[in-house]
């Protein structure tokens, strides 16, 4: 078999926390001398395993706080698990949700910029994909406004098309489609069913429609209170899921 | 492995440092004049107050004002430096939390934006040396002891960058040690002669050697040497603050490396 694009093994992630927030000198110095600084933990993921092959394209369901965006944070690098092992092969662009990376008062050209050398792109090579990030973001007359004057569904659009033109290997997508207008949308399917497919991108989508999941996704994986209680085909999960939710 | 990862983020370096910059001085009307005007104007004001009390002719002073401005640049700058790096983790949290990326760039950074403002700025003492050498009054000795002046100023840049990574760290996990910064900077400013010559305290020698283990004590005594006194700068201040200077950088590095994987909890 040939490598996998991501590989999850057996991976747990605690979060220690304190019965009440830390976060100032003195609290922590009172507690520490009435050795009150007990922690409570909150295991966010128990022993999740699996695997993704280059260009699948993976739906991640699950209830509010079952652990979908923990996982994805993992595999995006941006959090180190408790306990386990996460290998991902390639180019990792995470899709910020609401494009909540951006400097408020930067413009949406800036942004671009900014937000590449964040992926860690040079201004060299987003110069030359700039016109086509404009272009599919349909933003031509606002770019030179700072992003504090977008909406929110505009933001998500230029977060989006930043995003896919950097030609990532690996795209994580945490939610980013529900937000935009259903044309919108629509466009971003499109250019993950074309472009991506055609280039083999490994594609991870947190999403709460089964029927988004069933239409973009090959596979797909449930979560539910830190624990994988479902992998499969798309088809398969979904219908899992599908019944989770009626039984609710 | 370290000095590749800063080295495959240089792009992101630069943007940052360049945003801290642009977004500094956008709206407002003078622009990056503001650099100059700043520490023309508290430079004045300190004249004006302290110019009677400090500033009699002194051989060790040449000439006051340019004493005064040299010293209060170097301090602006170790302030705002440090000061910015200490919230650039916590300011950047939503970045932080979402892309993989090399969080001390953020510090680092900071102390970069802060030195090309700092270094615009001193246009403003050369500014002020070349009208009293034209007027002749008191006019700074200039030798060829002034292109030494970049000394002093890399000591200082490592310093802001090892004195940021360790506040960047304390301020993730409490919010205080801003405000804690904040009263300690300023009595950093009273610890440093900025406006005054150790001399003219009269206090003795004790308390002039405690004065002497403040690191900025020696970079602006040694930048003096180079823009005023034109001497050449005491080895003993250039071995004690660049081995100060490494040792904040060590230190601070090393606690950021340990912590930052915690970050992301924390923010």
């Amino acid at each position: 078999m040939s490598e996998p694009a991501i590989l999850v093994e057996d991976v747990s992630m605690c979060f220690k926390l304190h019965a009440k927030k830390v976060d100032n000198l003195k609290e922590y110095f009172i507690r520490r001398a009435k050795r009150d600084l007990t922690k409570g933990e909150f295991w966010a993921l128990k022993h999740v395993s699996f695997r993704v092959e280059k260009g699948e394209r993976l739906g991640v369901l699950g209830f509010n706080g079952a652990g979908k965006s923990t996982v994805l944070k993992i595999i995006a690098g941006v959090m180190r698990p408790t306990e386990g092992r996460v290998h991902v092969d390639g180019v990792i662009a995470p899709l910020l949700e609401l494009g909540a990376g951006f400097d408020q008062s930067y413009s949406g050209r800036e942004n671009v910029y900014l937000y590449g050398a964040t992926m860690g792109f040079p201004r060299k090579y987003l110069r030359e994909r700039y016109d086509s990030i404009v272009e599919f973001a349909e933003l031509q007359e606002k770019m030179e406004q700072p992003v504090k004057n977008y909406s929110s569904g505009q933001r998500a659009r230029l977060g989006f098309a930043i995003a896919t033109a950097v030609e990532p290997d690996v795209l994580i997508a945490d939610e980013v489609l529900s937000v935009g207008d259903a044309r919108f949308k629509a466009k971003c399917e499109k250019r993950i069913m074309g472009d991506m497919v055609a280039r083999g991108v490994t594609v991870l989508l947190v999403s709460h429609s089964t029927e988004q999941v069933r239409r973009l996704c090959t596979k797909a994986i449930l979560l539910d209170k830190g624990e994988l209680i479902a992998a499969g085909t798309a088809d398969e999960v979904c219908a899992v899921y599908d019944k989770m939710v009626k039984k609710k | 492995m370290f000095f590749k990862e800063l080295y495959d983020y240089r792009f992101l370096l630069r943007e940052i440092a360049a945003k801290n910059i642009k977004i500094q001085y956008r709206n407002s009307v003078l622009g990056v004049l503001w650099t100059f005007v700043q520490p023309l104007l508290t430079t004045l004001v300190l004249v004006i107050i302290f110019g009677k009390i400090f500033g009699r002719d002194d051989p060790d002073l040449v000439n006051y004002p340019i004493y005064l401005l040299s010293g209060r640049l170097l301090y602006e700058f170790y302030s705002k430096a440090t000061k910015r790096a200490m919230r650039s983790v916590t300011l950047s949290a939503s970045v932080i939390n979402k892309v993989k990326v090399p969080k001390y760039a953020y510090p680092i950074a900071s102390v970069l934006s802060e030195f090309v403002t700092g270094l615009i700025s001193l246009l403003v003492l050369v500014g002020f040396m070349v009208f009293y050498i034209v007027a002749n009054d008191h006019p700074p000795h200039i030798t060829k002891y002034a292109f030494l002046s970049f000394v002093p100023l890399v000591i200082l840049f490592f310093l802001c960058i090892g004195v940021g990574l360790i506040l960047s760290t304390l301020a993730v996990f409490f919010k205080d040690v801003e405000y804690l910064y904040d009263v300690f900077t300023m009595l950093l400013f009273y610890a440093t002669p900025i406006f005054y010559a150790p001399k003219a305290l009269g206090t003795g020698a004790r308390i002039t050697r405690l004065l002497e283990f403040n690191p900025l004590y020696s970079v602006v005594d040694m930048f003096r040497d180079c823009v005023l006194r034109g001497q050449l700068m005491d080895g003993g201040e250039v071995l004690y603050a660049s081995l100060f200077a490494l040792g904040t950088v060590v230190l601070g590095g090393l606690l950021f490396k340990s912590q930052q994987d915690k970050f992301i909890l924390y923010l």
